[in-house]
């Protein structure tokens, strides 16, 4: 495998991670949480283990984005204090 | 600061693991060179990871598929909300002439006939063209999952994966369309259900295994029922052991997502 693209994934996936848990806004940060489980789909990819990465690519970047979303979705956008 | 420290830490002990794919690790010495040469002869299965985690390891998989059970068991207790509150709004649209009615509380809704549709007062999804391509696009997506579930023997793929697209299937119609349309398509009855059955059925498939005087989950016991040899007695047991999953991950999908859109009341939601 061409190692700088495994370089590249493996920055997208430690800023995806970084921002994710820095950023103040949910709906962001749970997208930025299924960018980063969809880099990390790439990886596992990459190493072969195919299996793995098609659950990550199913449940981490696929539906439990979308359960973050449903969730946030009953939250209030800006905070009451 | 702590933080950095153990980070550093963990990082520093990671030099000592054994190389990536080093065949003299402690990991592919044992156990995993008898897969990888008999996977074949004993179940017949090409996909060495589909038969190590369905045939070999057949109970860790079937309490995983407990604990997802459970999950969305515990979900429904804790977050499902039984009590009926009216909302103070409630939206229609008027189908004929396209007219949104707005009822306050204390005013009389229309009754749910022909003539009228219930809006979502906290968001409407109303466009045309994405209903449609839903509608055209979710069969596909379905036959997708079912051919992920059968396909697990050959290629990546298995219950769990098809589940979850299953789930997602449906999550995309009631996200399309509205929630309450969805419950009306897949009621929270058959979809709890479904999540018994789906436990079920992989847990059946074990005592069914033990009715044939052979030991809990071992597949080739059932050469008799399905009319073949053990070892393909073995795939065929696999394949009912994935649907099961399937069904569980899918039932548990739609669940959460159902409790978390709305917020337990299963009425007005994303």
């Amino acid at each position: 495998m061409i190692w700088q693209i495994e370089l590249i994934i493996l920055a997208i996936v430690i800023i995806c991670s970084i921002s994710a848990l820095a950023v103040k806004d949910l709906l962001s940060a749970a997208i930025l949480f299924g960018a980063y489980s969809f880099m990390m789909c790439l990886l596992w990819a990459i190493m072969g283990a195919v299996d793995v990465a098609f659950t990550e690519a199913s449940v981490g970047a696929g539906i439990s984005t979308v359960l973050f979303v449903a969730a946030v979705f009953q939250t209030s956008r800006r905070s009451k204090d | 600061m702590l933080t950095v420290f153990l980070g550093g830490l963990l990082i520093y002990c990671s030099f000592e693991f054994p190389l990536w794919g080093d065949p003299n690790s402690p990991a592919s010495t044992h156990v995993s060179p008898y897969y990888i040469e008999n996977t074949l002869e004993d179940t017949s299965v090409p996909n060495i990871v589909t038969a190590v985690l369905a045939d070999y390891r057949g109970y860790d998989t079937m309490f995983e598929t407990v604990v997802i059970f459970t999950a969305g068991i515990a979900c429904i207790f804790l977050l499902r909300t039984f009590k009926t509150v009216d909302p103070d709004i409630r939206l229609y649209r008027h189908i004929p002439t396209g007219i949104t009615l707005r009822i306050e509380k204390g005013g009389k809704f229309p009754e749910d006939s022909s003539h009228f549709e219930r809006l979502d007062t906290v968001w409407i999804p109303y466009g045309l063209i994405v209903k449609t391509t839903c509608r055209l696009v979710i069969p596909f997506i379905q036959i997708f999952a079912l051919y992920v579930i059968a396909h697990g023997h050959y290629s990546p793929g298995g219950g769990f994966q098809g589940g979850v697209i299953m789930g997602a299937s449906l999550v995309l119609y009631a996200i399309a369309f509205d929630l309450r349309s969805a419950i009306r398509r897949v009621s929270e009855r058959l979809i709890t259900l479904l999540c018994t059955l789906g436990v079920f059925i992989y847990a059946g498939t074990g005592i069914l295994c033990m009715l044939f005087e052979k030991n809990y989950l071992d597949y080739s016991a059932l050469a008799n029922i399905f009319g073949v040899d053990p070892v393909s007695a073995r795939s065929h047991g696999i394949l009912i052991v994935e649907i099961g999953v399937g069904i569980v991950v899918m039932a548990v999908m739609v669940i959460l997502y159902y409790i978390l859109a709305s917020a337990g009341k299963h009425d007005e939601g994303l």
